[in-house]
């Protein structure tokens, strides 16, 4: 076996053991943790496939940004596993069926002749980065829908502000720079008085 | 790919909209202090300004593409233009008191409503599948989150996450097809795509399933039976100048999304699309015209009215696939464009005369508010009543003319059953407008309070209800930019 194939079989290996972690562990932060490593796995693998571009976008995006967030969720919310397992007999038929489906729709699409083709593509030459090449095409032929995806972006953070954003009325907080602006003669009051005898 | 420096002048306008966008955004942030009416004023500038780049711009009908051929600048998308920059205005205008007494009114409604705006220009200019697809989004987007703007309100919530899902459902199904298409020819560019599919170069059921997945999405846009459930939620629970600006842009912007996709792209396959259109199109103009019947609240009769009007633009539609000749095909899809651009006009009347009608804490939404108009206002009743007229096709108003232009086409295109019927269920749809007439007129009112509006509003509504009376006596100068615009696109 080639150096290539043997480092193929092992990332695959991981990522599909990372991938049953998913599903079977019992604690719902192993299973987001199971989770990155199946795409760290799979980040590999498109390494191998010349494709170092989507790689770091697998990492930065769904590691890096994606699942932390999800890891964030999971443990603020209290999830109780016993009571997610419940109905896990009950619907174990209907997953099965489902399964068996996606098996068999798999199948069927991965062994027609759909998705063959002719030759394998030609590697590509050493020096070759896919990541300039699209960052050439993405900022010159296709910079106009770059630029509306950029203020689709400016849309969803509008919106997003704008929808949750709440001044509340209703709680107390201290403002540090009136704090600092304070002067004894607002805290203190001299007066003068007579003074008493017992 | 060879990359050209692209020729910006072309799409001056929307980066105009763009720019002018984020102004209104630093403005409405920073500048609060120096005056509460600046985003209000920034935003009419916007719109008032852009109309005036497309306009300077018509001078010359050839089409000519830039940014590659990813946009086009043809006379169809500036007309479309014009028409959307109008129902933005009169969406503001009639809106600013509304959102006044609601305290909604605020810089980021500006921005939103901008946007919108900006999502549907480019929608309407788009010639590849990539970048209908952002302009598509960019409008429904910014609209979800008008809906919602009210947010305090349940029903407005309960609208936006309706439309957000069934919206996304329907983006779902549009880039579905899209990717079909694209799998089978290998390029978004649509001038491509229409290449291969009446070459017929590439899988012809590739081509028949992404296209059944484009007219979903289609259908979607536009509201038509089976694809309306949002329509009727959405009218009734989005604040009423939303409601009024969803009735008639995004109208507008669907329209150039069916002429571009089916028209533009697949004419090769039109014995495919044209079934598909007749079936929409009859149960709209059906569904939509009898719902209407039993709606007590007039925003949800208006939006089971637009759901059968759009029924009538793919009418129109479905007629351009003809045998009969260039003039015939021609015909059909300016009637189309013709109808599409009246029914924006009398929305924008009616939905502004539901505005009119509302004032602090009471929304003016049933159609028992209209009692005894005539006694109120008898001059606003009698703009009302224009209103319906034309909604209802009554001859001599501007909705007569443009029925009556679909109808033309659709029987020259040889199906009259399918004219036969439409005028049978628009006698139908009659009894539904002429019952706002009545209650005007003939019910004691309710209430009598009179109307506040200011004097902006009450000057562009009536010019508005008037020329659908006057464009219905002399309906030649609109109907030929509507044929101008369509001999000169395609």
């Amino acid at each position: 076996m080639e150096f290539q194939t043997v480092v193929f079989y092992l990332f695959g290996a991981i990522a599909v053991a990372a991938a049953l972690g998913v599903i079977l562990v019992r604690n719902p932060v192993h299973a987001a943790l199971c989770l990155v490593l199946v795409f760290f796995s799979s980040a590999a693998i498109w390494l191998l496939l010349e494709a170092e571009f989507l790689a770091i976008t697998l990492v930065l995006v769904y590691v890096g940004a994606v699942m932390v967030l999800f890891l964030f969720v999971v443990m603020m919310l209290d999830i109780n596993v016993d009571r997610l397992r419940e109905g896990f007999w009950s619907n174990l038929p209907l997953g099965l069926l489902v399964a068996a489906l996606l098996v068999v729709e798999m199948l069927l699409v991965l062994t027609g002749d759909f998705f063959r083709q002719a030759s394998s593509p030609p590697s590509l030459p050493v020096d070759a980065s896919n990541t300039e090449s699209i960052g050439r095409v993405l900022y010159t032929v296709y910079a106009y829908p770059f630029e509306l995806a950029a203020m689709i972006l400016l849309v969803a953070m509008v919106a997003a502000v704008s929808l949750t954003l709440r001044k509340r009325k209703d709680v107390r907080y201290l403002d540090p720079a009136e704090q600092v602006k304070v002067k004894a003669a607002d805290r203190l009051r001299v007066i003068s008085m007579p003074a008493e005898k017992e | 790919m060879e990359f050209e420096r692209p020729d910006f002048s072309l799409a001056a306008a929307e980066i105009f909209v763009a720019v002018m966008t984020l102004v209104v955004m630093v403005a409405g942030t920073f500048l609060r202090r120096i005056s509460r009416e600046l985003g209000y004023a920034l935003a009419q500038l916007t719109v008032i300004g852009a109309a005036f780049i497309t306009v300077f711009s018509v001078d010359d009908p050839t089409v000519r593409y830039t940014f590659g051929t990813m946009y086009v600048s043809d006379w169809l998308g500036q007309v479309l233009k014009l028409f959307i920059y109008l129902s933005v205005f009169a969406s503001l205008l009639y809106g600013r008191l509304y959102l006044i007494e609601r305290r909604l009114e605020k810089a980021e409604y500006y921005v939103l409503m901008l946007l919108s705006m900006l999502g549907a220009m480019i929608l309407v200019s788009a010639n590849n599948l990539l970048v209908l697809y952002l302009g598509l989004e960019m409008m429904t987007l910014a609209l979800y989150a008008l809906v919602a703007f009210d947010r305090d309100n349940g029903l407005r919530s309960e609208a936006a996450i309706k439309y957000f899902v069934l919206g996304a459902i329907s983006s779902g199904l549009l880039l579905y097809g899209m990717s079909m298409i694209y799998g089978a020819t290998g390029s978004l560019d649509l001038g491509v795509v229409g290449q291969a599919v009446s070459l017929g170069a590439g899988d012809e059921l590739v081509f028949k399933f992404g296209l059944a997945f484009l007219v979903a999405g289609i259908a979607f846009k536009f509201g038509v039976v089976p694809f309306h459930m949002w329509v009727a939620d959405v009218y009734h629970g989005a604040p009423t100048p939303v409601t009024l600006l969803i009735s008639s842009a995004p109208k507008l912007a669907a329209f150039a999304l069916a002429l571009r996709l089916l028209v533009g792209g697949f004419f090769g396959l039109a014995e495919t699309w044209q079934p598909m259109l007749m079936l929409l199109a009859v149960a709209s103009i059906v569904l939509g015209n009898l719902a209407a019947i039993a709606q007590s609240n007039i925003k949800r009769m208006l939006a089971y009215s637009g759901i059968s009007h759009m029924g009538f633009v793919l009418l129109g539609l479905l007629a351009g696939v003809t045998d009969g000749g260039h003039q015939q095909v021609f015909n059909a899809y300016s009637s189309a464009l013709f109808y599409a651009v009246s029914y924006a006009l009398m929305s924008l009347a009616s939905f502004g005369m539901v505005l009119l009608l509302a004032r602090t804490g009471f929304e003016a939404e049933h159609i028992d508010d209209f009692k005894g108009l005539n006694r109120r206002s008898p001059w606003f009743a009698a703009m009302m009543m224009l209103v319906m007229f034309s909604m209802a096709g009554i001859p001599f108003f501007l909705g007569f003319f443009a029925k009556f232009a679909v109808l033309e086409a659709v029987v020259s295109a040889g199906h009259t059953w399918l004219a036969v019927l439409a005028v049978i269920m628009s006698v139908i749809g009659a009894y539904y407008y002429l019952r706002v007439v009545k209650v005007m007129y003939f019910d004691e009112p309710t209430d009598r309070t009179a109307l506040i509006a200011s004097s902006e509003t009450r000057v562009l509504l009536s010019a508005n209800a008037l020329t659908l009376a006057v464009a219905g006596l002399m309906p030649q100068g609109l109907m030929a930019v509507c044929g101008y615009a369509i001999l000169t696109s395609f």
